[in-house]
């Protein structure tokens, strides 16, 4: 548990002292919240996995996709 | 231009964009972290407290490019499975491998001691902290690895078997994947060339700080530590760049063809030194392929073999299927017209198998199978009707080999002649008295990134119209979505990549600007 205490301050320290860093921080979250809330979730869902449940159906797509419909 | 071969293209330039962009941050992560780390080990070496603030400030300069350029390349992961989710299910473990060992193990290690490199100054030994931060520079050189082995598959498909069940390629051989030479050449030619680029990085901020008549100490030393490291870099840039030639030869021999604007071969075959390619040329006429060139006699010969009467095939050569060998002896390869025949073979015999296979039939799934091995190499061929589909935008991939020929080579110029007049006192007055080779240096840093962009344009416009080389075309690899949604993404990511580029390169200019106004050369941090 020390340790995790010890791990955990060594970062909130380490984040408190920053001084480039603040506004740098600002941009990375803004980047982060841009990729993963708004552009994975809205634009880039994985295919596959979301529309078949199985494997074999996801491998019947491809199948259909390659051997049909190029 | 129809809806899919829109859908195909923006899917392709939003893909290109991405990994353009992400190559703008990735070298300097690979080039600078090592030479941050030499230079925090001459402080440990020294104690020398100029030899620390040195350190720092090259370490923020470091930490500002891997925070704005961290996951970028998560973006293309996401492309993978909506634009690209034929190419990901087919690709099976084989390029999944590789992504997961870089997402585990070194994206892990490399983000665990950059935390140490970061905040640790005061509350980890001296001894430690310089582990964590050759740690961070051997972090993201392991990282760039596994990425570089996944994209060396799909240039050279090694170490697989397609199996028909699952409809995707399976590993049989992961040392095959690690030590395929076309991943050998490529890991060595990019992570140096990140030295080369963090080089260059170096003694342009460095020369900027000269301009303000700052900082001398810190900056003369910096410039040392960037030229030296730049060289070597660039140096076995050059050399892998040369090995990456041989074996393109041999793995992509269209490819080198393209770069070289070559149609028709011969034994001892120049090499185009400078070159401005006809437009109306094309692998079917007889119109001259240059408007004007430079050429130097037999080099591609040499280039390409080690072999200065070595014969090498043409765009045209290789569509025929004309090769000739060492011997003199006119041999044939397989030309594309019939290429594209097994390929339609191959995949009517994966069609014979899945029939068979729904209708029980075990000695025809198997009859169908054996066929399929046999032809499995061409199954890509398949998708096309005629040999021009399968040859790549030769001006671009010409053009772009060429810039960064020439711009490489004005780099081992460049940081031979800063070495010069760093380490001849009586030159060095030209460094710090006069204004011109400072700023012939700092323009140098937009001329570093174009050469290490145009690398990438070459080793993938080359290999076109392949996303697995002559196994499946970018046009098969392709998610069926709508065209719309590519471009809505792509220009929200042009945007917002813009914008990102912008806020860091400002943070930047500041961080260097209010540095040049502290006196770093008697700084006791």
């Amino acid at each position: 548990m020390d340790t995790l205490k010890k791990i955990a301050y060594f970062y909130i320290d380490g984040f408190r002292n920053m001084t480039v860093g603040r506004s740098l921080w600002l941009i990375v979250i803004i980047k982060f919240f841009i990729m993963f809330a708004i552009l994975k979730l809205f634009f880039f869902p994985d295919l596959l996995a979301t529309q078949y449940d199985n494997d074999a159906d996801r491998a019947q797509h491809v199948r259909n996709e390659l051997l049909n419909n190029r | 231009m129809n809806d899919f071969a829109t859908l195909v293209d923006w899917s392709r330039a939003q893909f290109a964009l991405t990994a353009a962009y992400h190559w703008l941050f990735v070298p300097l992560t690979l080039g600078l972290s090592v030479i941050v780390a030499t230079m925090e080990s001459i402080y440990f070496r020294t104690r020398d407290k100029k030899w620390l603030a040195t350190t720092k400030f090259w370490m923020t300069l470091f930490a500002i490019n891997f925070a704005i350029g961290v996951a970028t390349g998560i973006i293309l992961e996401f492309e993978f499975g909506t634009n690209w989710s034929n190419y990901s299910w087919f690709v099976g473990d084989i390029f999944g491998a590789p992504l997961a060992i870089e997402g585990l193990l070194a994206f892990f290690m490399e983000s665990t001691f950059f935390a140490v490199m970061f905040f640790g100054w005061e509350k980890v030994s001296p001894r430690f902290h310089l582990t964590s931060t050759w740690l961070t520079a051997i972090g993201a050189s392991v990282s760039a690895l596994w990425i570089l082995i996944a994209n060396s598959w799909m240039q050279y498909p090694v170490g697989m078997e397609f199996d028909p069940d699952q409809m995707r390629n399976v590993m049989t051989d992961f040392w095959a994947l690690v030590t395929s030479p076309v991943a050998i050449n490529k890991i060595i030619h990019s992570i140096f060339s990140g030295w080369a680029l963090a080089g260059v990085f170096v003694v342009g901020v460095s020369a900027w700080f000269l301009l303000k008549k700052r900082n001398q100490t810190m900056t003369l030393r910096s410039m040392k530590m960037g030229a030296w490291i730049g060289l070597i870099g660039i140096l076995i840039t050059v050399a892998s760049g040369d090995g990456s030639a041989k074996v393109v030869s041999r793995t992509q021999p269209m490819k080198l063809a393209a770069m070289e604007g070559l149609y028709h071969g011969e034994k001892g075959q120049a090499i185009t030194a400078i070159g401005v390619l006809n437009p109306d040329k094309t692998f079917d006429n007889n119109e001259p392929t240059f408007l004007f060139d430079i050429s130097i006699p037999k080099g591609l010969s040499f280039l390409a073999e080690g072999d200065f009467d070595a014969f090498v095939p043409g765009i045209t050569d290789i569509i025929n299927g004309v090769k000739i060998d060492a011997n003199g002896d006119t041999i044939n390869t397989i030309p594309y017209a019939e290429r594209i025949a097994i390929g339609k073979e191959a995949q009517s015999l994966l069609k014979q198998y899945d029939e068979a296979k729904k209708q029980g039939n075990e000695v025809a799934m198997q009859q169908a199978k054996e066929g399929l091995k046999d032809t499995f190499h061409y199954f890509g061929y398949g998708y096309f009707d005629n040999p021009g589909e399968i040859v790549p935008n030769v001006a671009i991939t010409f053009y772009a080999f060429h810039i960064m020929v020439i711009f490489g080579s004005y780099l081992i110029i460049f940081f031979i002649a800063i070495l010069l007049l760093l380490y001849r006192k009586n030159l060095t007055h030209l460094l710090t008295q006069n204004r011109w080779v400072p700023i012939i240096a700092l323009a140098t840093i937009p001329v570093v990134w174009i050469c290490s962009e145009a690398g990438w344009i070459v080793a993938e416009v080359g290999r076109q119209p392949w996303a697995i080389e002559g196994l499946m075309p970018t046009k098969a690899a392709v998610s069926n979505i709508p065209s719309s949604s590519v471009i809505i993404t792509f220009s929200i990511f042009a945007v917002t990549f813009l914008a990102l580029l912008v806020a860091e390169l400002n943070i930047l200019r500041k961080y260097i600007s209010k540095k040049s106004q502290e006196d770093l050369d008697n700084s006791n941090n």
